[in-house]
C-alpha cells in the first residue's frame, strides 16, 4: 500500500469498522453502509480527498446479501491518490444516504444510479431519472433485467408484445 | 401504445423561483435539437426578459446502453463499443478501457506501442480542440475559424485513417498495445503536421485572441472559481482556466507520459476566455508533445507477447499450431481476468476520463462504468449561467466543450 494513503486508511478502518482489501495497488474499503456519510467526511475533512471522482454501483443478482454494492472512488489533487470505498445493500429496493451534502457533483451520478440501478438515495434534492425517460419500467444496469432478444414493437402490434414481454424490477 | 412522458413544470418547481409557476418569468424550452448544443441537449430556461435565471439540463437522449452492452460482450468485442461514446476523443475511450483490461490481467504494452499511443492520442486531441475552437467561435459569430480549424482537422483524421481503416471509430489500441504497427507513410505525415502546425495555430489566435468582438463576448461571462469546481468535480481545461494545474498526464502518467517535456497551461480568470486561452495553448502543448515522441520513437513489437491475452500475429497462424489455437480460443471464448476491479484514469480533452471494471473471472466483464468528464461539466451549467443573457449560455455551452455521446452513453 503507499504510505501517502496509510494514515486515511488506518483511520477509517478503527472509526467506522472498514474492511481493507487490496487489488493491484489500488486500495478498496468495504464500510458498513450506515457510516458511509461520516467516513467520507473525515476522509474529505482530514485527509484532503477533495474530489468524488467516480460513484456507482454493483449488481450481484441472485445473491441477495448484499445484492449491491455502491462503489465511491475518491481523489486527492495534494497527494494524487485514489481510494475506494464500497457499502454494500442487502434486498431488491436498497437504499442509501445521499452523498450530496459532502460531495455536491454527487447530484447528477445519483440520479444515473437510481435511474439504472434503483437504489433510493433518501435526502437527494433532485431524484429523477436522469438518462431514460420518466416513465420508463426497471431499471436496465440490474442483472436480472433482459438484455437483447426481444420481439421489436411496432405501432400496431405495440400493445400485444407488451403484455407477454419481461419487463425485470419494476 | 405507451407514449413517452416528459417532466411537467410541477415537477421541476424545486429547481425553479417561485414566480415561474405564477408566470412572473418565463419558462423557455431550448433544445433538444439547436445548432448551438453541440448534440442532442436538451435545456429548460427560466428566463427574466433577456437573462436567465435558472437553467436544467436534460440529458439522455443519446443514451444508448453501452455499459448494459459491455457486460454482455467478451474484453475484446466490449472495446469496439467504446469509441461510440465520446466521437471526439475515440482514441481516448479505447486507452481507458485498455489501460484498465492491462492492469486487470497484468499485460504490458510494449516502448514502441506506448509511444505510438503517445502521438495518436495528442493527435486525437489536437482534433478536438480544433473541431472546439471552430464550433465555439461559429456559436460567437466568428464563421472564418470553422473553416481554417476544419482544414487542418481533415489532416489528423486523414492519419487516423492510415493507420486504422477509419477516420474517427479506429479501435486501433487494443489490450496489450495496438491493433498492428504503423505503415511506412505514418511519420512523414506526422512529421508534416508538426511542422505547419504551430503557424496554423498563429492564425486562430490572430482571428480570436484580440479580436475586440470576440472579446467582449467572452471576457468575464460564465465565470468558476476553483473551490466550486473542485466540489463539482470539474477537471480539465475548465478547472485549469480557473488556475489549478491539474493533469492526470502530469499527476499520475500512464503511456510513459513522464517522459516528455511539458507545460500545464493555466489562466486565473476562470471566464470562458480563459479556457479559450488555456485550450489554444493545449494545441501548442500537444505538438510539442508529438514532435518529442515521433523524435524517439522505438523499434520493436507493438503487442505483448503472452498469447493467452493478445492475439498472435496474422503471419505465424498458417505456421504455428499453438498460434492458430490461441487465436481460435481468443476469439471464441476470450480471455479471462482475475476476480477484482480497478479504476483507470487518463486526460481527455475535456478532463478526466475514468473507467471502473469489475471482473468475475468469466470472459466478459463484470460491470463496466465511464466515468466520463462531460457529465460534471453540463451539471455546473446552472451555475456558469446564472444571470447571464441568453446569447451568452450559447458561448458558455460551447466553452465548456461538451460532447453529448459522451454522457448519455
Amino acid at each position: 500500500m503507499n504510505e501517502l494513503l496509510t494514515p486515511a486508511v488506518f483511520a477509517i478502518q478503527s472509526r467506522y469498522n472498514g474492511q481493507v482489501s487490496e487489488f493491484r495497488d489500488e486500495v478498496t474499503l468495504l464500510v458498513p453502509a450506515e457510516k458511509i456519510i461520516a467516513a467520507t467526511t473525515t476522509l474529505r475533512d482530514e485527509f484532503d480527498f477533495d474530489m468524488l471522482s467516480a460513484e456507482t454501483a454493483v449488481d450481484y443478482c441472485p445473491q441477495t446479501t448484499p445484492r449491491f454494492h455502491m462503489v465511491y472512488i475518491f481523489y486527492s489533487t495534494k497527494t494524487h491518490q485514489y481510494i475506494t470505498f464500497r457499502a454494500p445493500l442487502n434486498g431488491d429496493n436498497p437504499s442509501i444516504a445521499t452523498m450530496e451534502t459532502v460531495y455536491p457533483n454527487a447530484n447528477w451520478r445519483e440520479r444515473e444510479i437510481w435511474d439504472l440501478m434503483g437504489i433510493r438515495f433518501e435526502g437527494h434534492s433532485d431524484l429523477r431519472r436522469l438518462l431514460l425517460p420518466p416513465n420508463w419500467e426497471g431499471h436496465p444496469l440490474r442483472k436480472d433485467y433482459p438484455l437483447g432478444y426481444e420481439e421489436v414493437q411496432y405501432t400496431f402490434n405495440f400493445d400485444d408484445i407488451d403484455l407477454r414481454k419481461p419487463k425485470g424490477v419494476r | 401504445m405507451r407514449e413517452i412522458q416528459e417532466f411537467t413544470l410541477d415537477e421541476l418547481k424545486h429547481l425553479f423561483t417561485p414566480q415561474a409557476i405564477t408566470g412572473e418569468t418565463m419558462v423557455l424550452n431550448m433544445g433538444p435539437q439547436h445548432p448551438s448544443t453541440h448534440g442532442v441537449l436538451r435545456l429548460i430556461l427560466e428566463l427574466d426578459g433577456e437573462i436567465v435565471l435558472n437553467c436544467v439540463p436534460d440529458i439522455g437522449y443519446l443514451h444508448t446502453g453501452i455499459e448494459k452492452n459491455m457486460e454482455a460482450k467478451t474484453y475484446q468485442k466490449a472495446e469496439v463499443l467504446t469509441d461510440r461514446m465520446d466521437y471526439m476523443y475515440t482514441m481516448g475511450n479505447n486507452l481507458v478501457y485498455c489501460l484498465a483490461v492491462e492492469k486487470l490481467t497484468e499485460l504490458k504494452s510494449p516502448a514502441r506501442a506506448d509511444a505510438i499511443r503517445v502521438i495518436l492520442l495528442e493527435l486525437s486531441r489536437l482534433q478536438s480542440h480544433l473541431l472546439w475552437i471552430g464550433t465555439s467561435a461559429l456559436d460567437l459569430g466568428a464563421m472564418s475559424v470553422f473553416l481554417y480549424a476544419m482544414r487542418e482537422r481533415e489532416m489528423i483524421l486523414d492519419i487516423f485513417e492510415l493507420v486504422s481503416g477509419q477516420r474517427m471509430m479506429t479501435t486501433y489500441i487494443r489490450p496489450g498495445g495496438l491493433w498492428r504497427d504503423v505503415p511506412a507513410e505514418f511519420n512523414d505525415a506526422v512529421k508534416q503536421i508538426v511542422d505547419i502546425f504551430p503557424k496554423r495555430i498563429d492564425t486562430y489566435e490572430a482571428l480570436l485572441t484580440k479580436n475586440p468582438l470576440f472579446m467582449d463576448r467572452t471576457k468575464g461571462i460564465g465565470k468558476i472559481d476553483t473551490k466550486t469546481a473542485l466540489a463539482w468535480d470539474v477537471t480539465g481545461p475548465t478547472l485549469r482556466a480557473t488556475g489549478m494545474a491539474h493533469d492526470i498526464r502530469k499527476a499520475n502518467p500512464y503511456c510513459g507520459y513522464e517522459q516528455y517535456d511539458f507545460e500545464i497551461p493555466t489562466q486565473t480568470t476562470g471566464d470562458i476566455y480563459g479556457r479559450y486561452k488555456v485550450r489554444v495553448e493545449e494545441m501548442r502543448q500537444s505538438v510539442r508533445i508529438v514532435e518529442q515522441a515521433l523524435n524517439k520513437l522505438p523499434f520493436g513489437p507493438v503487442r505483448d507477447n503472452n498469447p493467452k491475452f493478445v492475439p498472435p500475429p496474422r503471419s505465424e497462424i498458417g505456421v504455428s499450431m499453438e498460434a492458430l489455437i490461441h487465436h481460435f480460443k481468443l476469439w471464441t471464448e476470450g480471455f479471462t481476468p482475475p476476480v477484482g476491479s480497478v479504476y483507470s484514469t487518463i486526460e481527455s480533452p475535456r478532463g478526466e476520463m475514468g473507467l471502473f471494471l469489475e471482473s468475475d473471472g468469466s470472459p466478459k466483464p463484470y460491470r463496466v462504468h465511464y466515468r466520463t468528464p462531460s457529465v460534471p461539466l453540463l451539471q455546473i451549467m446552472p451555475i456558469l449561467s446564472k444571470g447571464c443573457f441568453v446569447a451568452d449560455l450559447i458561448g458558455i455551452i460551447g466553452s465548456i466543450d461538451i460532447v453529448l455521446g459522451d454522457t448519455d452513453r
